[in-house]
């Protein structure tokens, strides 16, 4: 039976404030357990919680970011459940006028765009951190309680049903993310719980129009976390369905070291928040004049970027997407284009080797040894011909080793191309005379082994020799 | 009746609230009475009248995003029924 696959994500994510939401404790990630904490955070009897303006300013930036309709009448309520995590037996959020509304994304999948709408955003507060004495949550007797987080600040972006696959949910949370970053709202480190989704899925009968049954599974804070667990769930729900089976509708939880989902089989009854409004906090009216100068005063965001990329520089719109889904990244290749680097060239250069680099030691680009500026000046070295593309690879490992400027490197290396036709020639005639097959076979009509040739000059002017220069002498010879 | 004893039930346990058998009456009848009077309220004319976002005649009062001293970490667990390492100490969470 074939299905289609039907996925919802929603987005939590912490914002980057000195303080709480509704209390002056710091947020600082790795503090000692229970000592950013007070009467207002946990929860005791008659404190007044007061919200942080910080929080709504970075909420709604984000909603105009998220293309959302920013509600110009905003409150908080409660939402009532049980949890140790939560002091209060209630968790401060937003209920039925949420911060902001009818938002999308547009993500690109295989070179293909589409439009992924958001249905809301709400701010809350962030709950504690549980440390269970066994090693999970079932076999352990009693739970250590660190209430640090409680009350850090979030924003929950919940997006409609609109994504089909685990690659597109991926691409949607790398794009969120994006936004996020660009706005510096958030610090979106994934593996300090900054940002992570909890996902729904279910599949239906292709050509089916109502949803299936589905299973949520929460807190994953890793993109191959959330592709892994939901290509787990599909197969899984896919094989109760072709077997003739119901899907329960339930939370799994999420084995990353065994790379399956696990029910969470709790003998709760259905879950009702039994939300209301809250009675110590007062309403936040945002008018459309604040909205327009909030709006004004939004940085260029990722999509705008993309697009200038494509237009300024002439890149392709993989390479745009690929140089803006990081701001450090995009403001890097500015910074070098403005240094007066040949844009293509940088683009190659930062998308190639310095990925690489980056990518292999695990680092941001805003660790790297090589600046937007000395990335500029080597580039500019291979445009002007002083050094070769291959050469610069040498360069490049020097720089990334020692953030040496490239210029400094190529001298005292004595790394410059050789582009005196005088000196390759000597080099041209000795190859000549040392390898008469392949000049034979060159001049016998097989045009190829010029490139053995070519490669044998590169070789004895230890890579210094213009290519160029070299198949041109070369051939000035053999055919003559 | 608006309330039923099972509507009760559930709501025990969604508080966290044991019942006696024996007060199962009473206190279905107390969440009729409530129901009731909001009925009373239902069946006034409100039309032009605003809703009441909130009983009180104010909005927008926020904080600066400015740390404030946090509780000793000795204060904070002073009233908790157990303790361990500087956390709060809880009971089992989940049942198998």
């Amino acid at each position: 039976m074939s299905y289609e696959t039907v996925i919802g994500l929603e987005i939590h994510s912490e914002l980057k404030t000195n303080t709480k939401i509704f209390c002056g404790c710091a947020t600082t990630f790795g503090a000692e357990q229970n000592t950013n904490v007070c009467p207002v955070c946990l929860g005791l009897p008659g404190v007044l919680p007061v919200i942080n303006k910080r929080v709504v300013e970075f909420a709604i930036k984000a909603g105009i970011a998220l293309n959302c309709k920013i509600n110009n009448f905003s409150k908080f309520d409660r939402k009532n459940y049980y949890y140790p995590d939560l002091p209060k037996n209630f968790q401060t959020s937003q209920f039925d006028l949420p911060i902001a509304e009818f938002g999308y994304v547009d993500i690109e999948v295989d070179g293909k765009v589409k439009r992924i709408r958001i249905t809301r955003i709400h701010m809350e507060e962030d709950a504690g951190k549980l440390v269970h004495s066994g090693t999970t949550i079932k076999d352990s007797a009693t739970s250590n309680v660190d209430y640090n987080r409680t009350g850090v600040p979030l924003i929950e972006i919940v997006s409609e049903p609109d994504i089909s696959s685990p690659a597109e949910a991926r691409a949607y949370m790398e794009k969120v993310k994006s936004v996020l970053e660009y706005l510096d709202v958030s610090n979106c480190k994934m593996e300090e719980g900054n940002l992570r989704a909890d996902v729904n899925v279910s599949l239906r009968k292709v050509g089916a129009t109502e949803l299936g049954t589905k299973a949520e599974m929460k807190n994953l804070n890793s993109f191959k976390m959330i592709e892994n667990a939901l290509a787990y769930e599909i197969e899984r729900q896919e094989e109760i369905l072709d077997d003739g089976g119901h899907i329960v509708q339930e939370t799994r939880t999420w084995d990353d070291a065994k790379g399956i989902t696990l029910s969470m089989r709790t003998k709760e009854a259905a879950q009702d928040y039994r939300y209301l409004p809250e009675p110590d906090l007062l309403p936040i009216i945002t008018t459309d004049e604040e909205i327009e100068e909030y709006r004004r005063g939004l940085p260029e965001l990722p999509d705008a970027r993309k697009e200038r990329f494509m237009e300024k520089f002439d890149l392709s719109s993989y390479d745009a997407l690929v140089l803006t889904t990081s701001r450090q990244m995009a403001d890097y290749f500015d910074a070098a284009v403005r240094n007066g680097a040949d844009a293509k060239l940088v683009a190659n250069w930062i998308m190639g080797d310095l990925s690489k680099h980056l990518n292999s030691e695990n680092k941001d680009i805003s660790e790297s040894l090589v600046t937007a500026e000395n990335l500029a000046a080597m580039v500019t070295l291979i445009s002007k011909g002083t050094i070769s593309s291959k050469i610069a690879k040498t360069v490049f490992e020097q720089m990334w080793k020692t953030g040496d400027d490239p210029e400094k490197i190529v001298k005292e290396k004595g790394l410059v191309q050789i582009t005196d036709t005088k000196a390759i020639e000597e080099i041209v005639d000795a190859v000549i005379a040392a390898n008469p097959k392949p000049v034979e076979d060159y001049k016998g009509g097989n045009a190829k082994s010029i490139g053995f040739l070519v490669g044998q000059v590169m070789k004895q002017s230890k890579g210094k020799a213009n290519p160029g220069l070299v198949n041109e002498l070369l051939k000035g010879k053999l055919d003559a | 009746m608006k309330v039923t004893a099972k509507d009760v039930e559930s709501v025990a346990i969604l508080s966290r609230l044991e019942l006696k058998e024996t007060d199962m009456e009473k206190y279905t009848k107390h969440l009729n009475a409530f129901l009731e009077y909001a009925d009373v309220m239902t069946s006034l004319n409100t039309d032009g009248v605003k809703p009441t976002d909130h009983v009180l005649p104010l909005q927008n009062v926020f904080r600066e995003d400015v740390v404030k001293p946090s509780l000793d970490r000795e204060l904070a667990l002073s009233n908790a029924p157990q303790r361990e390492d500087g956390y709060f100490k809880v009971p089992k969470i989940l049942e198998d």
